[in-house]
């Protein structure tokens, strides 16, 4: 009988997780409607805010130029649904018993979702970019605001998986993991991600102005377009570190919680 | 013992499944565990693989308490559940990788044990689909060979050949044999209990939320009478004459009388010899040996039929 190292530390840990990860990028890979929806999405939001609002939106500069980074943090939230769901599939199916019958870390299980979805969000990331750009996104950045911008988004995304994989372990189904990610899907138009919150009511206004994704925009928009940052810049990364130990603490206490029957 | 679970209680709600229930394993046996439909089977089967918590009593798995060292248990044993539980979207192959990789075995130890389980399941043309093409034996047959990719100490089936066709069937029973010959303890629950009666070394039924039965199979075959023999007559006052001749009770067939018996020849000779000096004509005889169907029914049905004609 061969004998298993069962009980052994970090390089387990290590390989756990790039086993799960190797899962669910395979997984996600072959889930053709949220592939499709991935590359398809950003495509089609671009379009509808540069050409359908964006003539009617008054920004002060080129309105392409304002909405790029709004677009993906939109992609994002979109994202982070699909997170949610296919978390929510793999906890109601029988596959979830197998993995926590065998000893590795369950969560390496939610690990593996996480990583799949910042994949799939550089993806649909680097296609609102490309296509901003063919639609004539002039950004005036250089590298190191460019590596900036892109470790904030890391951040907010990892933030946001590690929210949505929480939400797909409390979820009964896979519908109600994707009603529970509404809400993710909704704040970015409650933020200057479309439109300056300034023409905004003053209570909508006192929301945009309290919510992650308004500073999170705003450092991107202006790492990407060249102007000063002032200290939009520190509140973006302490909202999003902030959301990821939060919910990456959440995310791990839900899953002990619901899979220790 | 290698797996041994000491008063057993689990409710869900207001549904109480089990309410004190103990097992005890011996290692290197098949232990089947039978009951009616909602005895808590799979329930005691999720409980002693660590994946639900009893609310009362403690279970050991090869000397590891599963609650408090789940872990550690979960190195030794491997879990085939009542359901299927396989990745739809990954290849038969992919699928056996990935759980060699997660038992910790190396990249190419993983990959050797694969192609290995692959033939012997008889998936090897089927490898490189992904397992949503596969039909319903398949897709059990590759989940067995999941569960073994770790060669475990103690493998628990949850209704391992429920939808298997026959050939299948044999193939898995053949597996488990293999599998106890080389060591390995199984832990089983059945809704045959044809393969109970061909696998088991003890058998524990339960009923009620409670152990109603436990023994090797002869012992619980005996438990419902041991053989008898059915005499059939030509007409109702043979029987009666028969019935005298023996002291057997009538059974509910008013031509036929089962009288007790011990399965020999020997036996047999007396009882038609008796009969002849008798002057009491037979139509036919057979011999019933008492089957664990007969075990199952007259231990969960309620209103018993007699079991004994
Ligand atoms: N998670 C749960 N929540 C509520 N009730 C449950 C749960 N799991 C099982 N039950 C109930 O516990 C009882 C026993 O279920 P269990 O699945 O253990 O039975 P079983 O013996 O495996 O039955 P079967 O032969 O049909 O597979 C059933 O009444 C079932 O409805
Ligand atoms: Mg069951």
């Amino acid at each position: 009988m061969t004998t298993i190292a069962v009980h052994g530390g970090a390089r387990n840990a290590v390989s756990d997780s790039l086993t799960m990860i190797g899962r669910s990028i395979r997984l996600s890979r072959r889930n053709v409607d949220t592939l499709i929806m991935s590359i398809v999405l950003p495509l089609l939001m671009m379009s509808l805010f540069v050409y359908v609002f964006g003539g009617a939106i008054d920004t002060g500069t080129q309105y392409i130029n304002y909405v790029v980074p709004g677009i993906i943090l939109l992609c994002t939230g979109y994202g982070a649904a699909s997170t949610a769901m296919s978390v929510a599939d793999d906890m109601t199916s029988s596959m979830i018993d197998r993995l926590r019958s065998l000893p590795i870390r369950s969560s390496a299980v939610l690990t593996g979702h996480v990583a799949a979805s910042v994949v799939r969000n550089l993806l649909s990331t680097t296609i609102v970019i490309g296509a901003a750009i063919a639609m004539g996104f002039r950004p005036n950045a250089t590298v190191t605001d460019w590596m900036l911008a892109a470790g904030l988004l890391l951040l907010y995304v990892l933030a946001l998986s590690w929210l949505a994989a929480g939400l797909g372990v409390i979820a009964k189904s896979v519908e109600s993991a994707s009603t529970l990610s509404f809400l993710m899907l909704f704040l970015p138009y409650l933020s200057s991600a479309f439109v300056p919150t300034h023409t905004m009511p003053s209570f909508l206004h006192a929301v945009s102005e309290n919510q992650p994704i308004t500073p999170v925009i705003e450092t991107v928009r202006s790492l990407l377009t060249g102007t000063s940052i002032g200290n939009t810049g520190w509140i973006a990364l302490a909202w999003c570190a902030g959301l990821l130990t939060g919910s990456f603490i959440l995310a791990a206490w839900l899953f002990r919680r619901r899979t220790n029957g | 013992m290698i797996v041994e679970a000491t008063g057993l209680h689990k409710a869900f709600g207001s549904t109480k499944v089990l309410e004190g229930v103990d097992l005890h394993v011996a290692e290197g046996t098949v232990f089947a565990l039978l009951g009616p439909n909602g005895a808590g089977k799979t329930t005691t089967i999720r409980i002693l693989t660590t994946l639900l918590r009893p609310d009362l009593g403690s279970v050991r798995v090869a000397g590891h308490d599963v609650v408090r060292e789940a872990t550690k248990v979960r190195g030794v044993i491997s879990l085939t559940g009542q359901s299927v539980a396989v990745d739809d979207q990954q290849t038969g192959w992919e699928n056996l990788v990935m759980i060699g990789r997660l038992m910790h075995l190396g990249r190419p130890a993983a990959r050797r044990r694969a192609t290995d389980l692959l033939e012997r399941f008889d998936l090897v043309d089927a490898m490189n689909r992904r397992v949503k093409t596969y039909s319903g034996g398949m897709r059990r047959r590759l989940d067995l060979a999941m569960s073994l990719v770790s060669q475990p100490k103690v493998i628990f089936l949850d209704e391992p050949t429920t939808g298997l066709d026959p050939s299948s069937r044999t193939t898995m029973w053949d597996a488990i044999k293999d599998l106890v010959s080389s060591g390995t303890t199984i832990v089983l629950t059945t809704q045959y209990l044809e393969e109970a009666d061909r696998l088991a070394d003890r058998i524990v039924l339960i009923n009620g939320g409670k152990v109603a039965a436990s023994g090797t199979t002869d012992e619980l075959k005996s438990q419902v009478g041991g053989d008898r023999l059915d005499l059939r007559f030509a007409a109702e006052t043979d029987v009666a004459h028969a019935a005298a001749l023996f002291d057997a009770p009538r059974g509910t067939d008013p031509l036929v009388l089962g009288i007790p018996s011990d399965g020999s020849a020997e036996h047999l000779h007396r009882v038609l010899d008796d009969l002849r000096i008798a002057g009491v004509p037979v139509v036919k005889v057979s011999s019933h040996r008492p089957t664990l169907d007969d075990v199952f029914l007259s231990l969960t049905t309620t209103d018993r039929t007699p079991a004994r004609v």
